[in-house]
């Protein structure tokens, strides 16, 4: 971190910084060491712009991200009180100009976050060494800027980003299976031509031509034998096992790679990790931290962190309520066969079992499920109708995004959806080898939703550029089945079956 | 303390000012962003630089929201997810439209590089420079009347003290030539191209509003161009039907008069405008009148082709004449013009059929360099 002046907390800051740490050990909250530095906001932003860490690789998008941050930040629309990254040990950042009880709150929300990052089952494969990890990263793609110049390097990672969704984002809980052929090649020996008078064999079916045919037919087989020979989802990785890059592409490619399947556990546990640590912020403030002259600032920036714009969906208000939710149930007993069971509504809703489990489930929630196993398992009608939630589509006649239904089903199936693979389209390379002539096809798995038309166009450039040969996507669109190709100088569309 | 994040940040800028010119004809169609001008900067709405993904098409998707209201409320028009793009930062990927900020300067070498327009020199070599005298420091030699006494008697003091002849008793300081310093002065010269646009334009019933948004924009362009090479320029408006007059800019774009067109009177006034106030020597001027190219009658097109002849183009820079189509137009005098002033240097004449067109008018005006 020399790369800033010192940011040590001044020593009012730190004694804060101790109660509050005091508290959240006295919850059992457990976390790395958490190393708290002070910015000014034009370092938070450049820290944020580089998704939180101080030295990242150059590149323009970084910048982009500045330029809107210290934007909204002057023009007093958005302002970053927290972040943390993922690492050993947890780097905080505080905003030097915030006010007392917000760095309270800030380092309260922060403990949560170093809690979630060292116990939720996600980020057990991510490297907590990542702060260094980047650094080098930095230091990889400024030498080959150096050594290649700054267009083709830059020109190169847009072209790698373009494609960074593209890994298998569960790969590191689950072992893939090995290849195993499901189906016996056929192996019966090769026939001839039909032959009814056995004696006119040798004349009919000479030996030497039986043994072209059987040659034939091996290559045939071999040339049929698909590779990769089961669907791989990790197409970055497909590409640096098999696309002929250069090494400094391999590189960079691989530094990408790298960095999305570090990033890939925090889109997948949004709602939990943002909802774990506003409960514990507002549970450390409201029964420790805060002190009198400061509930009102406390409230009006807690109800700023929670508020909801009709037509979007805060992570932080969802997963704090789901949690606190979750909490009552377990306390009370509302869950198991005989709460399931129950149809008498007095009854429902004055149930009450004494039970007490509420804060260890919530504990133990917060070290095994990902958002998406959270939704599935934790949304209920009665939430939904509570916080209000709706799924909204696309009215095409009236031209409007409109509020479609309030129906349980259709909310929890939506929000499912929404993340499952973390959001992403479902794509996976097939045949390295398709129409056999080397060249690569993609299938996205169809689920109901088109691919946006554009993106995949550009998109596949991009990967035809790595795999030199044309691409091909097999996708749906309006309804047809088409295969998308680029052949490195013109797009085409043709109806196909696989 | 500068940060590291400056280095991506201007890289993203170079990008954006290569986007801006890639779509600059875009920009020029569009007079949106002229009524967002502030002092120096210009706001330029565009577009995130979206790294594409294989991602989901929107409409298709929907998704799920908290709050009140109805099942078919609608939650706003328009194709943007409702919604997305707010919120604490660090939030999601929204799809923001970015609002970049470029001052004039920037713009007219963006448009005059896109558009390949030549540098104007302002001409004439006798234009006013005013050579302004700055004391800017010290020097060893130098006329009497400037010597720093203050430092010529620091000077010596400082000689004195060293060499051991200084007493403190006796505080006599004798100055040496050596001693002596003299303030220097540096002469820069101010350049005071002075440059002067006359805009002209036809109000008669048949200039509708879409002719008149044209000029707006157009002139807008020619303004950001000129102001780029001249300092100290300035406009002037004249509006004609049957008869002309002066008046400011906002009126010149507003008005909406009736009646019939008398080119010459405009041109009348314009050419006593640069005799009386503009001598040509001294100034750059810049003639720009936009009509239909109907004219009353051919005397009066006569008349007026008289006096471009006579009292404008021996005084001016550039004579532009720029014929927007109309419906009602017969455009009868850009051929009037065209014949008489065939491979005249200082005279572009443009047709502008319509907006789209505005972009190749700026260079048939600009592109000679004048």
């Amino acid at each position: 971190m020399a790369a800033f002046r010192n940011r040590s907390l001044p020593p009012r800051l730190a004694d804060l910084e101790q109660e509050i740490k005091g508290y959240a050990k006295e919850f059992g909250l457990d976390f790395y060491e958490v190393i708290f530095e002070m910015l000014t906001y034009d370092e938070v932003n450049m820290v944020a712009a580089y998704g939180g860490y101080p030295n990242r690789y150059p590149h323009w998008r970084f910048g982009m991200e500045y330029e809107q941050l210290s934007k909204g930040y002057e023009y007093g629309l958005s302002k970053i009180y927290e972040m943390v990254i993922n690492n050993d040990p947890t780097y905080a950042y505080l905003l030097e100009s915030n006010p007392e009880v917000d760095q309270k709150l800030v380092m309260a929300h922060v403990y949560g976050h170093g809690d979630f990052f060292k116990n939720n089952f996600a980020f057990q494969h991510t490297n907590r060494k990542m702060m260094d990890e980047m650094a080098n990263h930095a230091t990889r793609v400024r030498r080959l800027i150096d050594q290649h110049g700054v267009e083709k390097i830059e020109d190169f990672i847009d072209r790698c980003l373009s494609l960074e969704n593209l890994i298998d984002y569960h790969a590191p809980y689950i072992k893939r299976g090995l290849s195993v052929d499901l189906e016996a090649p056929d192996e019966t020996p090769a026939q001839g031509l039909r032959n009814e008078r056995e004696y006119m064999g040798q004349y009919i079916n000479p030996q030497t031509y039986l043994d072209e045919l059987e040659r034939k037919a091996t290559e045939e087989r071999e040339r049929t034998r698909r590779f990769p020979d089961r669907p791989q989802r990790d197409v970055l990785l497909f590409l640096l096992d098999y696309a002929p890059l250069e090494p400094w592409e391999q590189d960079i490619l691989s530094i990408i790679r790298e960095e999305a399947y570090y990033f890939a556990p925090q889109g997948m546990t949004k709602i939990m990790n943002e909802g774990w640590a506003s409960y514990w912020h507002s549970t450390i403030m409201t029964t420790r931290a805060l002190r009198d002259s400061e509930i009102i600032d406390y409230a009006d920036h807690h109800a700023g962190t929670m508020s909801m714009r009709p037509g979007s969906l805060n992570p932080y208000k969802i997963g704090i309520e789901l949690f606190r939710d979750i909490e009552e149930r377990w306390n009370t007993g509302r869950f198991g066969r005989e709460w399931e069971e129950c149809d008498s509504l007095p009854e429902r809703r004055s149930w009450d079992k004494q039970l007490g489990l509420g804060r260890q489930k919530i504990f133990d929630v917060r070290k095994l499920y990902t958002d998406v196993t959270f939704i599935d398992e934790f949304l209920t009608p009665e939430f939904c109708i509570e916080q209000k939630l709706f799924v909204y589509d696309y009215n095409d006649k009236r031209q409007t995004w409109e509020i479609a239904t309030r129906q349980f089903k259709a909310i929890k199936e939506k929000l499912l959806h929404q993340l499952t693979n973390f959001g992403q389209p479902i794509i996976e390379v097939v045949d390295a080898n398709f129409e056999n002539r080397a060249e690569l096809l993609l299938v996205h798995k169809h689920d109901g939703i088109d691919l946006k038309v554009d993106h995949a166009h550009h998109t596949l450039q991009n990967l035809q550029s790595l795999w030199r040969r044309p691409v091909s996507l097999y996708t749906r669109l309006d309804g047809k089945s088409v295969i998308l190709r680029f052949d490195g100088k013109e797009h085409s569309e043709h109806k196909a079956d696989l | 303390m500068s940060l590291k994040i400056k280095q991506d940040h201007g890289r993203f800028k170079a990008i954006v000012r290569g986007k801006i010119k890639q779509n600059l004809r875009k920009f020029i169609q569009k007079g949106e962003m002229i009524g967002k001008q502030g002092k120096e900067l210009i706001t330029i709405p565009l577009p995130t630089i979206d790294i594409p993904h294989f991602r989901y098409g929107a409409k298709q998707q929907g998704g799920v929201g908290q709050g009140e209201g109805e099942v078919g409320q609608s939650l706003g028009p328009g194709e943007e997810q409702p919604g997305e793009g707010g919120g604490k930062a660090g939030e999601g990927e929204g799809q923001h439209i970015l609002e970049v900020d470029v001052s004039f300067d920037e713009l007219a070498e963006i448009l005059g590089e896109e558009l390949q327009l030549p540098k104007i020199e302002p001409k004439g070599t006798d234009r006013i420079i005013t050579e302004k005298t700055k004391y800017t420091g010290i020097n060893t030699v130098g006329p009497e009347s400037l010597r720093h006494f203050k430092r010529t008697y620091k000077q010596a003091l400082r000689r004195q003290i060293a060499s051991g002849t200084y007493t403190p008793d006796r505080p006599v300081i004798i100055p040496f030539r050596e001693d002596r310093r003299y303030r220097s002065w540096k002469m820069t010269p101010l350049p005071e191209a002075a440059a002067l646009i006359v805009y002209i334009m036809d109000v008669s019933g048949s200039m509708g509003d879409e002719q008149k948004e044209i000029v707006r924009i157009e002139s807008f362009w020619l303004d950001t161009w000129l102001r780029h090479h001249y300092k100290g320029l300035s406009s002037r408006y004249i509006i004609h039907d049957a008869v002309a007059r002066e008046v400011d800019r906002e009126t010149f774009f507003h008005t909406r008069e009736s009646g019939g067109t008398m080119i010459s009177s405009a041109y009348k006034l314009a050419a006593e405008m640069i005799e009386q106030d503009h001598p040509s020597h001294s100034w750059n001027t810049y003639v720009f009148h936009f009509s239909d190219g109907d004219n009353w009658s051919a005397d009066d097109t006569r008349i007026c082709l008289d006096i471009v002849k006579e009292r404008i183009l021996p005084h001016v820079n550039l004579f532009a004449y720029g014929q927007v189509e109309s419906p009602y137009g017969s455009g009868q005098f850009i051929r009037d013009l065209r014949e008489s002033y065939e491979g005249e240097e200082r005279v572009a004449l443009s047709e502008i059929a319509d907006k789209e067109a505005i972009y190749g008018s700026i260079k048939d005006f600009l592109g000679k360099g004048q």
